[in-house]
């Protein structure tokens, strides 16, 4: 297991917390000294119950959020990283008023960066996301899981190094989303981007990712980190090995013992 | 209003059928349920029309068999002269010029002052916190009590009348234009921001078009507050206009000539009730799509 002395990492978080102010006037603790080391062409899982603050998690890296204390690191080169990254979330969040061609292109618009190039770029997002002939459609005539779709074409227009995802699959039905974890897997196996994945499904942690992050609720900690030793590509038949089933076993018995600590 | 609303809801369908033509794949199942719609409406405006016909009948059954005086109540003939004779020697249209453009000034007036005043309340806490309350108390104020107020500032002119119609209609504007630059979700701002969108890429690519619909909602309202707005203050004091005429028709007793104006004012209500609703349904075309579709994909 990698520690925080690792040099060959992506992202590095070193003992972040963070304290939300209450209403009351108290404070919640969404995350305590949380410290992870990621390699490139990773794919993290973050499982935990909600408001173990998988999700804070999440926007702190993307800067969205500022933590109270810690460090984010990015390496090896740590320039830019807005560039660097892309991010997923829960619901598709595409601009009605625009295309499905144009909602990919949001990121290019905001910097002004729109030329053939990615307009090539969008066509090619548009194939690989099964969307080759919904690319002048509006979101409303779209299902959730192909809006769901466009929304991670979307944090991939910019070919970022890092994809953020925050539980981009919660709002879809079973059979959607079992497809859509296999889609994703596919996407990131043509580059191999480093991908961290939140989730409170502990199948489709396990399914998707090299590592399992584990995480307790209030205060948000790392339990544990487990690592999935399966072969790729997975594939949806991986759920019935014993194998799978042993690591998930490990991951809900982990859960269930923070659980009934608290 | 009913012919209205109906024509409003056939824009709607107009607008389905040439999105259902540039999409090859659901060109079928869209014109479908156009058709479908269509056959279910023409009966319902057809029965409006008959209705409203057979009381006309009535009306005039009702006045000619009970003989009542024309000062009180004039038969629909009449009034269909009186609109016939007012427009042929040019009385109605001279003073339906007047009053129309006071209305547009003043509606004008009223939607530039409450867009700014919108986008400063929403973007500035401070302009918020202090404008706002403000603007809740003076909402609180009948706006028609103002009327004699502005005639005697500013005179019997058209800017009394102006000013009448831009207060009267600002309010509902600035009430929804605020609701529609704050309906944006925080979600969506966020994921604007995790692109490095700037507040001003923000307010450009989410909260403008976010806050079309509501300010297209206010608009409606608007329009048909700005024709009250324009007569009441041509009741108070002017000498021209359509709200002139009625009182000046009703001086002579000449009812049917004021039920003539009554006519004309809601035809202009109507029509620009109907650009107001056509534009929107232009503009704001995501909310006007059926939501179904390709579920199954």
């Amino acid at each position: 297991m990698p520690t925080s002395t690792d040099t060959d990492f992506v992202i590095r978080l070193d003992s972040l917390s963070m304290l939300y102010p209450t209403k009351s006037g108290g404070t919640v603790q969404a995350l305590d000294d949380v410290s992870l080391s990621v390699r490139a062409g990773e794919f993290i899982s973050i499982v935990g119950p909600s408001g173990c603050g998988k999700s804070t998690l999440l926007r702190i890296i993307m800067g969205l959020s500022r933590q109270t204390s810690g460090q984010v690191t990015f390496g090896p080169s740590d320039d830019s990283h807005r560039n660097q990254l892309g991010m997923v979330f829960q619901q598709p969040l595409l601009l009605p008023w625009r295309t499905v061609r144009k909602n990919l292109l949001t990121s290019p618009d905001l910097h002004h960066a729109r030329d053939a190039a990615t307009h090539a770029k969008a066509d090619e997002l548009l194939v690989m996301l099964g969307l080759e002939e919904f690319g002048d459609r509006y979101p409303n005539e779209l299902s959730g899981g192909m809006q769901q779709r466009v929304g991670i074409g979307r944090a991939l227009m910019h070919d970022p190094r890092i994809l953020l995802m925050d539980e981009p699959f919660g709002a879809l039905d079973a059979m959607t989303r079992d497809q859509m974890g296999l889609d994703l897997l596919r996407i990131w196996d043509q580059d191999r981007k480093t991908v961290l994945f939140v989730t409170h499904s502990i199948p489709e942690a396990v399914l998707l990712a090299d590592r399992v992050v584990v995480m307790t609720p209030r205060p948000g900690r790392l339990a544990d980190v487990v690592e999935v030793a399966l072969p790729r590509p997975r594939r949806l038949e991986n759920i019935n090995t014993p194998e799978f089933g042993e690591i998930v076993l490990k991951i809900r018995k982990l859960l269930d013992s923070e659980h009934s600590a608290h | 209003m009913f012919t209205n609303t109906k024509r409003h809801a056939a824009g709607r369908e107009v607008l389905a059928v040439p999105e259902g033509g540039t999409v090859p794949v659901e060109a079928p199942t869209s014109s479908a349920t156009a058709v479908r719609r269509r056959r279910r409406r023409v009966p319902g405006i057809a029965h409006s029309v008959l209705v409203f016909l057979g009381l006309l009948v009535l009306w005039q059954a009702v006045v000619k068999m009970f003989d009542v005086s024309n000062i009180l109540v004039p038969t629909p003939t009449a009034v269909a002269d009186s609109l016939v004779d007012g427009f042929q020697d040019g009385t109605l249209l001279t003073h339906s010029i007047v009053t129309l453009k006071e209305i547009l000034i003043g509606f004008g007036i009223a939607v530039g002052s409450a867009l700014v005043s919108a986008v400063l309340i929403t973007q500035f806490r401070t302009v918020e916190r202090v404008l706002f309350p403000l603007l809740i108390l003076t909402q609180t104020i009948p706006k028609v009590a103002m009327a004699p107020l502005l005639i005697v500032w500013f005179g019997i002119g058209i800017s009394s009348k102006v000013l009448t119609v831009a207060l009267i209609a600002f309010f509902p504007l600035l009430i929804n234009a605020i609701l529609g630059f704050r309906s944006a979700a925080h979600e969506q701002v966020e994921m604007l921001r995790s692109f490095g969108a700037s507040r001003m890429q923000v307010m450009r690519h989410l909260q403008i078009p976010s806050a079309l619909p509501h300010i297209f909602a206010g608009l409606e309202v608007a329009v048909i507050l700005s024709v009250t707005g324009a007569v009441v203050a041509e009741f108070v004091g002017s000498s021209e206009g359509l709200g002139y005429l009625i009182q000046a028709s009703n001086f002579t007793l000449d009812v049917a000539r004021t039920f003539a104006v009554i006519v004309v004012l809601s035809a202009v209500g109507i029509a620009l009730h109907a650009v107001v609703v056509r534009l929107g349904k232009w503009l704001v075309f995501w909310t006007a799509t059926p939501t179904d579709t390709a579920g199954g994909i």
